[in-house]
């Protein structure tokens, strides 16, 4: 895959709860190799949109086109809060199932694999928590373990739905190093954010959205303070406004 | 010394050498435990343990249909309940997968419908002794059929389990995950209420429809309290099943106690001895406090 060509285009979406759109009429190409993020208040449609690009949500209008990838071979990393932590699971298993494109329900772990995931434990630094049980683990290690897992789904697209979010300064500069170097191998990363510093360190291009898209681009061109007041009014303003939408 | 040991083993063993409805009610234990306990600590680990007593009672009315159709017959009962207890999962499962109503609330809706349906049929036409037999079950008196029917339940279970056992831990740790890389969520969930409907079905002509969510549930809470991996989870509930159908067979041979409630009360005796003595029970916890980690 080259660098540039567009790999996800959303095309008038609008991705909704109940007939409540939470993305509405989107219009945007992301290209491949680009470190994106999704910024914008809480309720603008972030989480929503990083569930229709994977599948789990279908679109109420609109539609979501892939170029040269399926949305099957897509990583996602979902919050914390969708992930049953008290299920009796070692860090071990858990990570391993990022193989799941290669083991499927029934192949089995060789030692290629196995030596796979102790690689991807010791690059986000859990060595040594192999046989731990995932609900003896800090907010900030559930977190290192599921970047582990997406490591070992090893594709080219990763979606990154709030990954900082209760997370300690520390592990954010290991895991921002891991994105990094994700990108610098030509990955293509959309990441859900509220830490706007951390967005102007780390990523060159900026959606912000607030249900519709308020701005696009670079960065530094996105995130001013005339977008950001546009987009919480918008945000406010979609309460009440229960009319049926025909502007297509 | 000697001779005590022999009177031991004669007093564990003498009543299953002696007694051919003992061998084939324990036999029955082994085949429930092995089949329906794998289910129960699924059951419990997706918070579903209320569910299994839902299903259970969601199943009379199509056990009660089998029986107004063919009087006491095995495989009338069986399929009218198996077909009741599907129905039921899966509406429920449509309601809460397409409605704002949550799986509980659909579920708990559903299964109040077949139970009066089912208490209507049996007042109707059962007399209470059949009802007895329904609700309490009959392992010490199961016959060849009845064995066939609940050992060949147990093997179908074990080997389902086998194929869907990676999609069903994924479905019950990460959904979201599982959606992401596959598509195979709704067969795990749906091949697992299945399952759980079919094992119920075969527990309530051992133990009875009240009594078979107690070998499913209670040999699975139990085993949670000594291990945090899945995997011996599974294999501890099921040893804890069987010993409770062995213990409560003998309790219910020497004190005349009947036998179901037996070895549920046997179950549940280590369930209770689980929570106090158990890894991760009440009382190495607290010790456990006191004497903490470096690191």
């Amino acid at each position: 895959m080259t660098t540039g060509n567009p790999i996800i285009h959303f095309s008038n979406l609008t991705l909704g709860y109940d007939r409540h759109p939470a993305v509405h009429h989107l219009e945007h190409t992301v290209n491949t190799g680009e470190l994106l993020a999704v910024v914008g208040p809480n309720g603008s449609g972030k989480s929503t949109l990083l569930k229709g690009i994977i599948g789990n949500l279908k679109p109420l209008e609109g539609e979501i086109k892939f170029n040269n990838i399926h949305p099957a071979e897509i990583a996602y990393l979902p919050q914390q809060v969708d992930i049953d932590l008290n299920f009796p699971i070692s860090v071990f298993d858990m990570v391993s199932m990022g193989l799941w494109h290669k083991v499927g329900a029934f192949k089995k772990f060789d030692a290629n694999l196995n030596a796979k995931i102790h690689d991807a434990l010791h690059m986000v630094g859990l060595c040594g928590f192999e046989s731990r049980p995932i609900n003896a683990l800090s907010g900030g290690q559930v977190q290192r373990c599921l970047f582990a897992r997406l490591l070992l789904q090893d594709s080219q697209v990763i979606l990154l739905d709030e990954p900082f979010a209760a997370i300690d300064t520390s592990t954010i500069d290991d895991l921002m190093g891991l994105i990094n170097s994700w990108n610098k191998e030509g990955r293509t990363i959309i990441a859900v954010l509220h830490d706007f510093e951390l967005v102007a360190k780390h990523f060159p291009e900026t959606l912000l959205l607030a249900r519709e898209l308020v701005a696009a681009g670079k960065t530094n061109k996105v995130i001013t303070k005339s977008n950001l007041d546009k987009a919480n009014k918008l945000t406010k303003s979609f309460k009440d406004r229960e009319v049926v939408c025909c502007t297509s | 010394m000697q001779q005590t040991l022999i009177k031991m083993l004669d007093l564990f063993f003498s009543p299953f050498i002696e007694f051919g409805f003992m061998r084939r009610a324990l036999v029955g234990c082994l085949a429930l435990a092995l089949g329906a306990t794998p289910i129960g600590v699924f059951l419990t680990l997706r918070k579903m343990s209320l569910t299994g007593d839902a299903m259970a009672h969601a199943i009379l009315p199509g056990a009660a249909i089998g029986y107004l159709i063919a009087g006491l017959s095995l495989g009338a009962m069986t399929i009218g309940g198996v077909i009741a207890g599907i129905t039921v999962a899966i509406l429920s499962g449509l309601v809460a997968r397409t409605t704002i109503a949550q799986e509980d609330s659909s579920l708990a809706a559903f299964y109040l419908i077949s139970l009066a349906i089912g208490v209507v049929i049996v007042s109707m036409r059962g007399s209470n002794v059949d009802l007895l037999h329904i609700l309490f079950g009959t392992v010490l008196a199961l016959n060849d059929e009845a064995i066939y029917l609940v050992a060949g339940i147990s093997t179908a279970t074990l080997l389902t389990l086998a194929i869907i056992y990676r999609p069903l831990v994924l479905e019950c740790l990460d959904q979201n995950f599982l959606n992401s890389v596959s598509s195979l969520s709704p067969i795990a969930h749906y091949g697992f209420l299945i399952l759980a409907v079919l094992n119920l079905v075969g527990g309530f002509h051992a133990l009875g429809t009240l009594m078979a969510v107690g070998i499913m549930i209670l040999p699975a809470a139990a085993a949670r309290f000594w291990t945090r991996d899945i995997t011996p989870l599974i294999a501890i509930s099921i040893l804890m099943a069987f010993f409770s159908g062995f213990i409560g067979l003998l309790l219910s041979y020497y004190i005349s106690l009947p036998s179901g409630p037996a070895i549920i009360l046997t179950a549940g005796a280590i369930y209770i001895f689980s929570l106090i003595f158990g890894f991760n029970g009440v009382v190495i916890q607290k010790i456990q406090r006191q004497y903490h980690y470096k690191a």
